[in-house]
């Protein structure tokens, strides 16, 4: 262990701060990252990192560069941390760190940023050697105090010992804050471990319990204005004229303004503003917007499949293994947008005084939200502040490259002109009408089976818009995030093509959680399903007979759901069948078994056993939540979602009597096994989702001839 | 001028009649924990108590609590809302908990009136509560737990 000779940490009244260098390996890698600054950075790539807080009052605090919206980071980042200080779970807080690159960046992303499952995954190490260092510090000031080498000093339960004296972190924290931060500080091995791998109470499920929790909606500031838009009700429109007389007269509206979003309604109370905004007439210009129907888009995706397309995956000669199969099979599937719908709708509070902007809200992206109030307002960076609040749901929704939301409450605030405070609110309308959804996705499957039933070739040709296009992650010609899951699939198949066709619409797309999987898993696995019971296999066996010798997680998870839901190869019991699915996202792989039965036309789920392997398993009880979660999400969206255009373009769905969430009735029982790993943990936010569509529609196959070709089943006529 | 009680205060608010009580409870009397979802009564994140029966606030004009009792989360008492947010806790309900408030309501209006409800009556008295996040097989769970609790 070494020390650097410049402290990385800040003591003061409240404790110690304690900085810790670290490698950011994905900054080197990307080269994304903003400069790093003022040359104190050695060659090789460290910079000072600051996640961990000991107060004299004996609370750890743990800063968290990810925004907690369920998912659980909160909890996660804190374990980390409190393993390997040796903390007591009861003296854990956590604090929601502020918007900035060089501190906080994602690893996997090279900015701060929370997506893709990579929450736990990314800072894995980094966390563990936060509170690796923390540990010595606080070491270090019991021996100095003490007299005794560092070595006689024990550490558990957030107390110090050298046998004989004992202190606890706050005795120590100001003492500590003295000592030399360790720069490569040792982590723990796993035998060692005595809070990862078992279930940790999650630090926010109080103040979620009582409605303490603050949220972006929650936060008031004197004298603000809370502020509703006028939006256009057909994708890309914008506003030609608008006549605000009545809005104006409206008791509590204060003002009305057109800002690039739509019109603006700015009034003393959010009653005030939605009742101006429905007095507001506005006419739209459509002539740069989406002005085809769903049923429309699908007819030109149909045509485009036969078109010029960007090369996926190539195994062998697909096309000439079909063509001398014994049978060919083919299958059309065809998606729907799909809106998030996180239960708080997208809102922002900003507070412009003297030249200074603090900003509440839900950012994702916080240095993309931060970056665009600071242009939008011609601001100079450091005069602009940003609190990561608690989010009610994102799904991928607050996840924005084009900071869209920082862009609207900056343009609200600058066409107001002067001090104060808005608080953007969007209705629900607002939400499932206003794009960024889930792309409308045709998959164009066929593939040849020889006169014993084996796969010869399989074909794949996805349409749909490009998510990544145009965002700092575009690396242009194959947008991976648009047939992942449709590629490198797990199964050994002679011949492989898989091609992707890019389509242009005016119609913003966004991930919706699980991004590519959430239509790829449903295509693949139900055509799969499709060819074994064409050949007469088992779906079980089927699968595992097709696995790559080098899928071993795939197979485990897969046999592991199989044992948990006494699978004998029968796929139906009594009224009920069951279906089978095996999907590995963001690395994490999972394997579902749904048992479905057929409620007047549509399915009833009653059960669903999951296999996952997520490498190592920080907190299994978050673990679990995420995929019984991640299940209800999936199922609630095959069953009953889609953001239809109808003619003209116009949104149909524009609350939740249209756009039906699944609800207590519709949830089935879920169990779920944690495969043991000791692999580096992956992503578990998102990996739940994509099997529970093809388990289900595999399902109701047995018990109706027919999956659903297009999603969800409501309109499916099945 | 709308005179009603919420968590046993009076209140006078000064709001026109039709503002929907959702909104006067978060911008008159700032209490938040209370939230907005839908607008239509589709969700039950806004769910308060108004003399003692769970109601969607966001489609309750003021106007027409003249004289009434509104309960919300934050003036949440008794044995079945100290067992429900206690079984909430215990079992990590929550993931975001935007929908949690209402929750909690629902689920304390379920047991006010059914000590020992099962799987069928709690679908009953929750279906209108939706969760995004999909914790109902917890929320299922801690409401027998609760129920549990109270009869232990």
């Amino acid at each position: 262990m070494t020390a650097q000779t410049r402290r990385q940490f800040l003591a003061s009244a409240a404790g110690l701060v304690i900085g810790v260098a670290l490698p950011l390996r994905a900054r080197a890698q990307s080269g994304a990252a903003a400069a790093i600054g003022d040359g104190t950075i050695a060659e090789g790539g460290f910079a000072p990192n600051a996640f961990v807080r000991v107060a004299p009052d004996n609370t750890v605090t743990v800063i968290s560069k990810h925004i907690e919206f369920g998912q659980g980071p909160y909890t996660g980042l804190a374990t980390l941390v409190a393993e390997e200080m040796d903390a007591d779970w009861s003296q854990m807080r956590v604090e929601s760190a502020p918007a900035d690159n060089d501190l906080y960046a994602n690893l996997a992303f090279g900015i701060q940023g929370t997506g893709g499952s990579t929450a736990m995954a990314n800072s894995w190490m980094q966390m563990r050697q936060a509170g690796a260092a923390a540990r010595a510090m606080l070491v270090a000031a019991a021996a100095e105090r003490w007299g005794v080498d560092a070595s006689a000093i024990r550490v558990s339960g957030g107390t110090l010992t050298d046998g004989t004296r004992t202190a606890s972190f706050g005795e120590l924290a100001e003492a500590a804050a003295g000592q030399s931060v360790p720069v490569e500080p040792a982590v723990k091995n796993r035998d060692e471990f005595t809070l990862i791998g078992t279930d940790r109470p999650k630090l926010d499920s109080r103040a979620k319990s009582d409605g303490t929790a603050q949220f972006t909606m929650d936060v008031y500031r004197d004298g603000m204005e809370t502020v509703v838009v006028r939006r256009p009700g057909v994708i890309g429109a914008t506003v030609a004229s608008y006549d605000d007389t009545a809005a104006r007269a409206v008791p509590g509206v204060v003002a009305v303004h057109r800002i690039p979003q739509g019109v603006a309604v700015y009034a003393t109370s959010t009653a005030a503003a939605l009742k101006g905004r429905a007095a507001l007439e506005v006419t739209w210009d459509t002539s740069e917007a989406e002005t085809r129907s769903s049923d429309e888009i699908f007819a030109a995706f149909r045509e485009m499949a036969e078109g010029e397309a960007i090369e996926a995956e190539r195994t062998g000669d697909a096309a000439a293994a079909i063509a001398g199969a014994d049978t060919v099979h083919e299958a059309e599937f065809l998606f729907p947008f799909l809106a998030h719908a996180p239960l708080e709708p997208l809102d922002a509070v900003l507070e412009l005084r003297d030249g200074k902007a603090e900003v509440w809200m839900g950012a994702q992206f916080p240095t993309a939200d931060a970056g665009a109030v600071t242009q939008v307002l011609g601001l100079d960076p450091a005069d602009v502040t940003m609190n990561v609040m608690l989010a009610g749901g994102s799904f991928g929704r607050r996840a924005q490259p084009t900071a869209h939301i920082g862009v609207e409450i900056a343009s609200i605030a600058k066409a107001r002109g002067g001090d104060g405070a808005w608080k953007l609110v969007w209705t629900r309308e607002d939400d499932l009408t206003g794009a960024y959804y889930r792309p409308i996705t045709l998959h164009r499957l066929r593939a040849g089976l020889d006169s014993e039933g084996n796969i010869v070739g399989w074909e794949n040709r996805v349409v749909n818009q490009s998510i990544i296009a145009g965002t700092p992650f575009d690396q242009g010609g194959l947008d991976r995030t648009s047939v992942e899951g449709a590629i490198e699939m797990p199964y050994a198949l002679p011949a492989i093509a898989v091609d992707w066709v890019k389509a242009d619409l005016p119609v913003p797309p966004l991930w919706w959680r699980s991004v590519g999987h959430t239509h790829t898993a449903y295509a693949t696995e139900v055509f799969l399903d499709e060819l074994l019971e064409r050949a007469g296999r088992d779906p079980v066996q089927g699968r595992l007979d097709l696995l790559r010798p080098e899928a071993t997680r795939d197979r485990a998870v897969l046999e592991r759901v199989a044992e948990m839901a006494g699978w004998t190869g029968a796929r139906r019991r009594g009224d009920r069948a069951l279906g089978v699915a095996l999907h590995e996202s963001f690395q994490t792989y999972a394997a579902q078994i749904a048992e479905v039965s057929d409620a007047g036309g549509m399915p009833r789920v009653h059960r669903v056993w999951c296999a996952v392997d997520c490498g190592t398993a920080i907190n299994p009880n978050v673990i679990r939540a995420q995929i019984e979660g991640g299940i209800g999400y999936g199922l609630g969206a095959i069953l009953h979602n889609a953001l239809d255009l109808g003619p003209g373009g116009e949104v149909r769905q524009r609350n939740f009597d249209t756009y039906r969430m699944l609800r207590i009735t519709e949830m089935p029982a879920v169990e779920v096994a944690i495969v043991d790993s000791d692999a580096d943990p992956t992503g578990i936010g998102e990996p739940g989702t994509p099997p529970i569509g093809p388990a289900v529609a595999n399902a109701w196959r047995v018990l109706t001839g027919t999956s659903p070709r297009r999603l969800p089943f409501a309109q499916t006529g099945v | 001028m709308a005179n009603f009680t919420v968590n046993g205060e009076d209140v006078a608010l000064d709001v026109p009649d039709d503002t929907p009580l959702l909104w006067a409870l978060r911008d008159d009397l700032r209490l938040t924990g209370t939230k907005f979802g839908c607008g239509i009564a589709q969700c039950g994140a806004c769910t308060v108590m108004v003399d003692g029966m769970p109601r969607r606030s966001c489609v309750t004009p003021v106007g027409t609590l003249e004289g009434a009792s509104v309960e919300t989360i934050e003036g949440l008492e008794g044995p079945e809302a100290e067992a429900v947010q206690s079984a909430w806790v215990q079992i990590d309900v929550p993931q975001c908990g935007w929908c949690q408030s209402g929750q909690v309501m629902s689920a304390v209006g379920l047991l006010r009136l059914n000590r020992a409800p099962s799987d069928d009556d709690i679908d009953n008295a929750m279906a209108g509560n939706v969760c995004r996040c999909a914790t109902y097989v917890r929320i299922r769970q801690a409401i027998h737990d609760a129920a549990a609790t109270l009869e232990g």
